[in-house]
C-alpha cells in the first residue's frame, strides 16, 4: 500500500505571526520556518504504518519554494522514501492546492492520503475534503486513530464536537491528522543524513497545467484589538463582588 | 440573492450555532433559507422555522445525513445551490468536514472561519491562529462560506417560514458509519454557554480536575472547558478543549484556573466578555487578558471563591 503525505513549510509554531506595517501580510522576512505540525503528525502516522508493515512506500510532497525541499527533506528525515516538490513561488488557495495534488494523484496511485486537518497559517481546514470531492473519494477528517484493515478498507477514529465517531473507508481515501493522532518523533542525526540520499524531485508546479490562479483578493491584514489588562483582586470574596456588582455577569 | 444555511442541530433541537449562522447570512441576503439535514428531524425543522429572518426551511432525510457523512452533505447541497449565491455552516467540526467538499465540487475557494460580513462578497477571518485578521473578496459566483459563530448575536425567534421536504440523493457507498460515542452531560454546551469554567495543567491529575474545576462550573451552571496542556496530560477529554485546535468560545463569563494562557488558548477565548484568571504565577500570560486576575494557588482559591459566591447567593 502507497501512502501520500502533502507537508506545508509555515512559520514556525512556536514564533507568534507579525503583522506588517503596511497591513499586505503578515512578515516571513527572517522568519524561522518549519513543516506544519498537522503534516508533521501525517508524516508520523505514515511512516508508523510503514513500520507496522501496512504501507510499502511513503511519498512526501510539498507545493511551495525551492525551500520547500527543506521541509520535504524533514519528512524524509522521520522515514518517508522519496520526495516530490511541485515549485512556485505563489501561495495557492487549498482548491489549487487540491487540484495539483489531484494530478499527482493520477500519477502516482496511492492507496492513501494522509495530511493535516490544517495548515497553522492560513488557518483554512479544508485542503484534505476538497481532494476528496476532487478524487470522488470517501474522507475522515480529525483522525484520532488509523488502522489499515487489510481488506481494502481504513478503520478511522475522529474527533467530533461532542465525542469521537467511527467509520470504514474503502480505500483509497483521504484521512486528515488531528492533534492527538500521534506525537511525531524527532528525526535523529543518522536519519537527518541518509535523508539528504533520498529522491526528491523537484518540477514546476506550472507544468502541470493546473489553473491555480487566487480566487480570494486579500484586501488587507491586520492585527486583531488587544485586550487591556484588567486588574488584579486580593481575594475570592473581592472577586465574586466585583463579578457581581461592576461586571455584572453573575 | 439567496442564501442557504445548512443547520446545526441533533434532530430534536437546532443550535445557537444555527441562529447565529443565520444572522451572519441575514448579512448577506435577506433571503436566507435553512436546511435541516438529519433523521427524525422534524421537532429540529419546526424550531428552525421560527428563527426571525428565516424565509423557508429545507428538509432532507436519510442515515447517511443522520451520520453526518461528509459525501451525502455534497450530494446533496452541490444541486440545491443552483438556487442560491452562498452556503453558510457553523465551523463546527460537522461544518468544517463537509463545507469544503461542497466548495471543492462548486469549483470555488471556500472562505473559512468568517468573524464580520464586510459585503456580500467580502468578509473577516482570522489567520495565524488569530495573531492576523485578512480581509479577503471572494471572486467566485458562489460562495462557501463557515462562520465562527462566537463573533455573531444569534438570531432571535418569530419567524414563520414554511418547512419544505426534500429528497436526500444517494452517494457512492464508500464510507460506512461504525459508531458514535457521544459524550453525555447535563452541563450547557461549551461552545454555547453564556459562562465556561476551564482548568489547565495545574490540576495535576484527571482527579483534581473533577475536583476542583467540575463543582465551581455547577455552582455557576457553566460549561467546562480545559487548556491544551491538560487535554494532553488525560486530565480532561479532547472535546474539552477550548483554543485554536480545540473549541473556540466567547461567553459572558471566561474563568480560568490554573491556565498559563499559551497564545494557543488565548486563540480560543480572547473574545470573551469577562475573563477571570485564577494562577499562583504573577507572571503568566493569562493575566495580560484577564479582566480580574486573583494571584493565589487554586487550591486555596477555588474553595474560598465557592463559598464567596454561596454567600452572594449562587
Amino acid at each position: 500500500m502507497k501512502v501520500l503525505v502533502p507537508v506545508k513549510r509555515v512559520i514556525d509554531s512556536n514564533i507568534k505571526a507579525r503583522v506588517k506595517s503596511d497591513q499586505t501580510g503578515v512578515d516571513l522576512a527572517n522568519v524561522k520556518m518549519s513543516i506544519n505540525p498537522f503534516c508533521e503528525i501525517a508524516v508520523e502516522e505514515a511512516v508508523r504504518l510503514k513500520e507496522k508493515g501496512a504501507a510499502s512506500e511513503v511519498v512526501a510532497i510539498s507545493i511551495g519554494p525551492s525551500q520547500a525541499q527543506e521541509t520535504i527533506r524533514n519528512a524524509l528525515a522521520m522515514g518517508a522514501d522519496r520526495g516530490v516538490l511541485l515549485q512556485t513561488d505563489a501561495d495557492p488557495e487549498p482548491l489549487a492546492v487540491a487540484k495539483l495534488l489531484k494530478k499527482v494523484i493520477e500519477d502516482e496511485k496511492p492507496d492513501l492520503v494522509l495530511m493535516g486537518k490544517q495548515a497553522i497559517d492560513g488557518d483554512n481546514n479544508a485542503t484534505g475534503q476538497m481532494l476528496a470531492a476532487l478524487l470522488g473519494w470517501p474522507q475522515a477528517t480529525f483522525a484520532s486513530k488509523v488502522e489499515i484493515e487489510g481488506n481494502g478498507k481504513a478503520k478511522v477514529t475522529r474527533e467530533v464536537d461532542g465525542g469521537l465517531q467511527t467509520l470504514e473507508l474503502d480505500l483509497p481515501a483521504v484521512v486528515t491528522a488531528d492533534l492527538r493522532l500521534n506525537e511525531p518523533r524527532y528525526a535523529s542525526l543518522p536519519n537527518i543524513m541518509k535523508a539528504k540520499k533520498k529522491p526528491l524531485d523537484v518540477k514546476e508546479a506550472a507544468s502541470l497545467g493546473v489553473d491555480i490562479a487566487p480566487r480570494l483578493t486579500v484586501l488587507k491584514v491586520t492585527e486583531p484589538a488587544k485586550r487591556q489588562a484588567g486588574v488584579k483582586v486580593e481575594s475570592a470574596a473581592e472577586l465574586v463582588a466585583k463579578l457581581k456588582n461592576e461586571a455584572g455577569v453573575l | 440573492m439567496a442564501v442557504l444555511v445548512i443547520a446545526d442541530h441533533d434532530n430534536t433541537h437546532v443550535r445557537d450555532t444555527t441562529n447565529k449562522t443565520v444572522t451572519a447570512a441575514l448579512a448577506l441576503s435577506g433571503d436566507v433559507d435553512v436546511l435541516v439535514a438529519g433523521k427524525g428531524c422534524d421537532a429540529a425543522a419546526a424550531q428552525a422555522a421560527k428563527i426571525a429572518g428565516v424565509r423557508k426551511v429545507l428538509v432532507a432525510e436519510s442515515d447517511e445525513l443522520d451520520e453526518g457523512m461528509a459525501e451525502a452533505f455534497q450530494a446533496l447541497v452541490v444541486p440545491l445551490m443552483a438556487n442560491y449565491d452562498a452556503v453558510l455552516t457553523p465551523a463546527t467540526s460537522q461544518g468544517k468536514n463537509v463545507a469544503p467538499r461542497i466548495a471543492a465540487a462548486l469549483d470555488v475557494s471556500q472562505i473559512s472561519e468568517i468573524v464580520e460580513v464586510v459585503d456580500a462578497s467580502t468578509f473577516v477571518r482570522p489567520i495565524y491562529a488569530g495573531n492576523a485578521l485578512e480581509t479577503v473578496k471572494s471572486g467566485d459566483a458562489k460562495k462557501v462560506i463557515t462562520v465562527r459563530t462566537s463573533l455573531f448575536k444569534a438570531a432571535g425567534e418569530g419567524g414563520a417560514a414554511g418547512v419544505e421536504k426534500i429528497a436526500a440523493p444517494g452517494t457512492p457507498g464508500h464510507t460506512h458509519f461504525l459508531g458514535q460515542e457521544v459524550v453525555k452531560s447535563d452541563r450547557p454546551e461549551l461552545a454555547a454557554a453564556k459562562i465556561v469554567v476551564s482548568g489547565g495543567r495545574a490540576m495535576g491529575s484527571a482527579e483534581e480536575f473533577q475536583r476542583v474545576i467540575e463543582p465551581l462550573a455547577d455552582k455557576l451552571g457553566a460549561a467546562v472547558g480545559a487548556s491544551r496542556a491538560a487535554v494532553d496530560a488525560g486530565y480532561a477529554p479532547n472535546d474539552y478543549q477550548v483554543g485554536q485546535t480545540g473549541k473556540i468560545v466567547a461567553p459572558e463569563l471566561y474563568v480560568a484556573v490554573g491556565i498559563s494562557g499559551a497564545i494557543q488558548h488565548l486563540a480560543g477565548m480572547k473574545d470573551s466578555k469577562v475573563i477571570v484568571a485564577i494562577n499562583k504565577d504573577a507572571d503568566a500570560p493569562i493575566f495580560q487578558v484577564a479582566d480580574y486576575g486573583l494571584v493565589a494557588d487554586y487550591k486555596a482559591a477555588v474553595p474560598e471563591l465557592m463559598e464567596a459566591l454561596t454567600a452572594a447567593g449562587k
